[in-house]
C-alpha cells in the first residue's frame, strides 16, 4: 500500500530549491506527542515550518451531541489526559451553570485542591518531558517520581492513574478515602524537595540555558494575537489568570501569585511552570486548612443520584433513578461557556442545549490546538534542534489538541 | 449590563441586530456584512485583543442553517463578548479574520472542516483535524454518528 500523507504541505512546492524540506513526526522520537511539522530550512536554519496536528482527533464533539450530560464526563478526561480533574471541573460547571446550580462548600473547596494538585502533576510532565527532549534524563526522572506518586494519590481517589472521571454534575463522585489528607502533606512535601533539586540542575545550567534563553521568544502583544493562553501568555510578562481575572471555584478566597516571566521564550515558559508548581503547592496546602465539612453534592432531585437504599425500597426513587440514568439530567434550552484555567491556558466550554438530556452542540475551546496555531511563528528563524526545546516548552497534548 | 458592555453596544449601534447577556456574557447578533467592521471595532475601539474561538452550530430545520458564533476576550476589562451569525447552507461563506488575528488561521479552518462553512481570504483551508479526500462535515446534523470513512483499512 502506497503511503498518502493525510494532508499535504505546499512547502513541497513551494520551498526555494536551495533549501531542504524535512519532515518530523508524527510520530518521532523528538517530540512527544502526534503532531508532523513539515520544515523547510536553509542549512540548520528553519525557513518556513507547517504544522500539522489531528492525528488523534477522535471525533469528541460529534460523540458528546450523541451522550447523555454525565456519560460525557470520561470523554473530557481524554481532553488534557495529564490533567483530566481540571478538564472535568470545566465541563460540569459549564453544565451545573446552565442548570443554574450552586455548590456545596465541600466541593467547592475539593474541586480547587484537586484542580491545583492535578496542575502539579500536568506541570512536572510538560517539564520533565521537554527536558529529556534536550538529554536531561535526571531531571525527567525526578519529574516523573513527583508525577507518579500523584498519579498513584489520585488512583487512590478515584480508581484511576489518569482518566479520573470523579466529577459528577451537582458534586463529585465520593468524598475522600481515610487518610487521604495525610499522605497528601507527604507527597507535598517531597515534591517541594525534588523541585529544588531541579531548580539546582536546571537554572544555571549552560547547556539548559544555551538551547532555552532567547530562543522562540515573543512579544505580548505577539501571544495575544495567536491566541496564547496560561503560562505561555504569562512568560512573556502579561499576569492574565483566571483565577485571578475571572475568578471562579474557591479561587477568590485563595492567598496566591501569578508569575511572569519577562521575554516569553523557553526559559520564561519552563520558569513560569515552575513557579506555578510552587504556588500551585501553597494553593492546596490553604485547601487542606480550609477545606469545610458537609456533602460533597447538591441537594438537587434533577441531578443527584436517590440513596441505593431507596432506589431499592420505593417505586419513586427507582423512577427517579431509572429517568436520571436513562434520560440523563434535563439542561433548559440555552447556551453557556465556561472558561477555566486549565495548565494549558484557557479551557473553554461551549454549551448549547436544546432542553432535552444531550447536548445540542459542545464545544471545547482546547488551549493546545490554538497554541498549535502559532507555533510556526516560534519556530521560524531558529535552528532546526530548537524546534525539540519549543515544542516541548508549549506542551501541546494531543488528546486535547485533537479532540 | 457592566458600563463596559454598554459602552459596546451603544458605540456599535446600528451594527448588530440584537444585543443581551447571556450568563454574564455580552451577545451580540449581527449580519455577515458587518463582521469585520465590528470585529475592528472590538478590536481598536474596546481592546478585544483575544480571539477566543469560533465555532458554528447547526440547525438543519432553520433559515438560516448555520449559526457561527464567535468568543472573543478584552484582557483590560477581562470580559467575554460573543458574536452570532447566521450563514445560509447554499452561500456558506464569511469574511475571514486573520487579518486582525493570527489564531483565526486554525480555527476557521477547524470550522471548515466540521461544517463546510469557508472563510473567503483565509488562503490555507485545508483540512486540520480531518484529511485531505474526506468527504462531507462530520459535525452537521445530516452526517450520521456511525459513519465510518477510516484513511487506513481497519485490519481484519
Amino acid at each position: 500500500m502506497q503511503y498518502r500523507p493525510p494532508v499535504s504541505s505546499p512547502l513541497q512546492h513551494t520551498a526555494h530549491p536551495d533549501h531542504v524540506v524535512v519532515n518530523i513526526g508524527p510520530s518521532h522520537p523528538a517530540t512527544h506527542g502526534t503532531i508532523q511539522i513539515v520544515a523547510e530550512i536553509d542549512g540548520e536554519t528553519v525557513v518556513h515550518a507547517d504544522v500539522h496536528c489531528g492525528y488523534l482527533h477522535r471525533g469528541f464533539e460529534k460523540e458528546a451531541e450523541h451522550h447523555t450530560y454525565h456519560n460525557i464526563i470520561p470523554y473530557t478526561d481524554r481532553l488534557n489526559y495529564c490533567s483530566a480533574m481540571n478538564n472535568n471541573f470545566a465541563y460540569a460547571e459549564a453544565v451545573e451553570k446552565a442548570l443554574g446550580i450552586e455548590l456545596t462548600p465541600r466541593c467547592i473547596w475539593l474541586r480547587t485542591l484537586l484542580a491545583e494538585y492535578n496542575r502539579i502533576a500536568d506541570h512536572c510532565t510538560c517539564i520533565a518531558a521537554s527536558v529529556m527532549e534536550m538529554g536531561g534524563m535526571t531531571a525527567f526522572l525526578y519529574l516523573m517520581t513527583v508525577r507518579d506518586y500523584i498519579f498513584e494519590h489520585m488512583n487512590h481517589l478515584s480508581g484511576a492513574r489518569l482518566t479520573y472521571s470523579y466529577v459528577r454534575i451537582g458534586g463529585l463522585a465520593r468524598d475522600l478515602p481515610d487518610g487521604w489528607l495525610v499522605r497528601l502533606e507527604e507527597i507535598l512535601t517531597f515534591t517541594e524537595g525534588y523541585l529544588e533539586r531541579i531548580h539546582g540542575m536546571l537554572d544555571r545550567n549552560r547547556i539548559f540555558i544555551g538551547r532555552t534563553r532567547d530562543v522562540a521568544a515573543m512579544t505580548p502583544e505577539h501571544a495575544l494575537n495567536w491566541g496564547y493562553t496560561g503560562p505561555i501568555l504569562r512568560s512573556t510578562g502579561l499576569a492574565m489568570d483566571l483565577r485571578k481575572d475571572n475568578p471562579y471555584l474557591a479561587y477568590p478566597e485563595l492567598d496566591f501569585e501569578v508569575p511572569v516571566g519577562i521575554k516569553g521564550d523557553n526559559y520564561d515558559r519552563y520558569y513560569v511552570r515552575m513557579r506555578e508548581i510552587d504556588e500551585s503547592i501553597a494553593m492546596v496546602r490553604q485547601c487542606i486548612e480550609r477545606l469545610p465539612g458537609g456533602p460533597i453534592n447538591v441537594d438537587d432531585p434533577r441531578v443527584v443520584l436517590p440513596e441505593k437504599e431507596l432506589v431499592y425500597n420505593q417505586i419513586e426513587s427507582l423512577i427517579h433513578h431509572f429517568k436520571l440514568v436513562m434520560d440523563g439530567v434535563q439542561v433548559p434550552a440555552g447556551e453557556v461557556y465556561t472558561a477555566h484555567e486549565a495548565p494549558n491556558g484557557e479551557l473553554g466550554f461551549y454549551l448549547v442545549s436544546d432542553g432535552s438530556g444531550r447536548p445540542y452542540k459542545l464545544h471545547v475551546r482546547a488551549p493546545s490546538f490554538v497554541h498549535m496555531g502559532g507555533m510556526h511563528t516560534l519556530l521560524e528563524g531558529h535552528q532546526v534542534s530548537d524546534i525539540v526545546p519549543t515544542f516541548g516548552s508549549m506542551n501541546m497534548v494531543g488528546g486535547e489538541c485533537d479532540r | 449590563m457592566s458600563t463596559f458592555y454598554e459602552s459596546i453596544t451603544g458605540g456599535l449601534q446600528g451594527l448588530y441586530e440584537r444585543a443581551w447577556e447571556s450568563h454574564g456574557m455580552l451577545v451580540l447578533d449581527l449580519l455577515p456584512a458587518n463582521l469585520t467592521t465590528v470585529v475592528a471595532r472590538l478590536k481598536d475601539d474596546y481592546g478585544c485583543a483575544l480571539f477566543l474561538d469560533v465555532t458554528a452550530i447547526d440547525y438543519p430545520e432553520r433559515k438560516p442553517r448555520f449559526e457561527v458564533v464567535y468568543h472573543f476576550l478584552c484582557p483590560a476589562q477581562m470580559q467575554r463578548i460573543r458574536l452570532k451569525l447566521g450563514v445560509e447552507e447554499h452561500a456558506a461563506e464569511l469574511p475571514t479574520l486573520t487579518g486582525s488575528y493570527g489564531a483565526a488561521r486554525y480555527m476557521e479552518r477547524e470550522v471548515h472542516d466540521m461544517y463546510g462553512i469557508r472563510f473567503t481570504g483565509n488562503a490555507d483551508l485545508r483540512p486540520i483535524l480531518l484529511y485531505e479526500g474526506f468527504e462531507g462535515h462530520p459535525l452537521r446534523k445530516d452526517y450520521a454518528m456511525e459513519h465510518e470513512q477510516p484513511i487506513v483499512p481497519y485490519r481484519k
